[in-house]
């Protein structure tokens, strides 16, 4: 039975997102707080957009992460306020989505391509692969890429 | 004018439907998912059937956005109510009468452009109510409400783009973009305001569109009385539901 707070935070900070899976829920603001009481674990998290799909998908992960470090009595609880936005992305987030090929949140004009680094790519969808990511074609090295949409 | 389209038949209740019974706030939470929800399910009728891949995905994804707004609603409805009422119970096991959404939602998907135009006023009086919504006193319906006023941002972006694509484009766009604009509007009486009808006039005018001067409007969606595609709908949606009750992925 894992006891300590930090422990348990780690365990459950290390399931990843399964649409961008370098991202973890503690990178993506989805993990709000970790707590112990009276020998049950309560973990709350934020949804993403309204409509993603790997939100339950995210639950059950924590369900198996917890359930492997031998915990039994735990509850997940969702919370919508406040309302969660890609400022909650943290700098290691952007980091790991850099190296990963998708540009991070940002304004348009400060959008590189993660390949070549250039700026001012062209937007070809607002909506691509997932309802967070924009498609966009980099006019310096003609690959395309996609980007984190801005939600704030 | 208006007076042939007044002619409008009301189905009658079905027999054994439940009434709503609810308080007043949760019914107008319901009444919001019910909007998001159908409307998901015409979006999601366009699945391979797009003009092209992009538009394809992106009608995908503005579907799933309120799908997940419909969802988070009804469980939040069927806390507070306190009654073990699941989100199932409020999507797949209540009849047409029982369903509170605008008329405008249920309108068939028609051609690409009728698509776009009810997206569009919808979009604009969801961005509206949501702004409303997310200073509401109630701490989780003004989380959810705030993220879906961002998210319908997204949709307004991409549905009034496309509103001015067609009506400033071919001859033939413009006229199947006025079409779908002028059998829409007698649906938008329940979603109108007069912040609704500057923007939608702005747009409208911009993209070389008549607005309609047709003052006959068609309600009664917000008490249960649809128009007959509603049921259609339904029983596309509800049928797995309702052949295998208590099913479970």
């Amino acid at each position: 039975m894992v006891t300590v707070a930090t422990d348990l935070w780690d365990v459950v900070a290390s399931v990843v997102d399964p649409e961008i899976p370098v991202l973890t829920i503690e990178d993506l603001g989805v993990l709000r707080d970790v707590t112990e009481e009276s020998g049950t674990v309560r973990v709350t998290i934020t949804p993403t957009y309204s409509g993603c799909p790997a939100m339950r998908q995210i639950e059950d992960e924590i369900t198996s992460a917890l359930l492997r470090a031998g915990v039994e009595d735990f509850e997940i609880i969702v919370v919508h306020n406040p309302p969660w936005t890609t400022d909650w992305i943290s700098a290691e987030g952007h980091r790991k989505l850099s190296a990963f090929g998708i540009a991070p949140p940002s304004s348009p004009h400060d959008i590189l391509c993660p390949r070549c680094q250039a700026h001012d790519p062209r937007l070809v969808a607002r909506f691509s692969g997932t309802a967070c990511q924009a498609l966009l074609v980099c006019s310096s090295c003609g690959e395309p890429f996609k980007q984190f949409k801005v939600l704030r | 004018m208006s007076s042939e389209a007044t002619q409008w038949v009301v189905s009658a209740p079905p027999q054994g439907s439940q009434p709503l019974d609810l308080p007043v706030e949760i019914a107008e939470w319901v009444a919001h998912a019910d909007d998001n929800l159908v409307l998901a399910q015409r979006l999601g009728e366009w699945i391979s059937w797009a003009p092209d891949l992009e538009i394809d995905i992106a009608l995908g994804n503005i579907g799933l956005d309120h799908l997940g707004v419909a969802r988070n609603l009804y469980t939040y409805a069927g806390e507070v109510e306190g009654k073990g009422r699941t989100e199932d119970d409020f999507a797949m096991r209540r009849t047409e009468r029982d369903f509170r959404n605008v008329l405008l939602v249920e309108q068939p998907n028609g051609d690409f452009a009728q698509t776009i135009v009810r997206q569009f006023f919808f979009d604009v009086y969801q961005i509206g109510l949501w702004d409303r919504l997310s200073v509401s006193d109630d701490d989780t319906i003004a989380g959810i409400a705030g993220r879906a006023a961002k998210e319908a941002a997204y949709h307004l972006e991409f549905s009034s783009s496309w509103v001015l694509r067609l009506g400033d484009g071919t001859d033939e766009s413009n006229r199947r973009t006025q079409k779908a604009v002028d059998a829409l509007w007698r649906f938008t009486g329940e979603i109108n305001s007069a912040a609704w009808q500057n923007q939608v006039t702005a747009v409208l005018t911009e993209a070389s569109l008549v607005v309609p001067e047709d003052p006959y409007q068609r309600v009664g969606g917000r008490d249960g009385y649809h128009t007959e595609h509603l049921g259609y709908l339904l029983a596309e949606m509800q049928w797995m539901d309702r052949a295998y009750p208590g099913l479970e992925w």
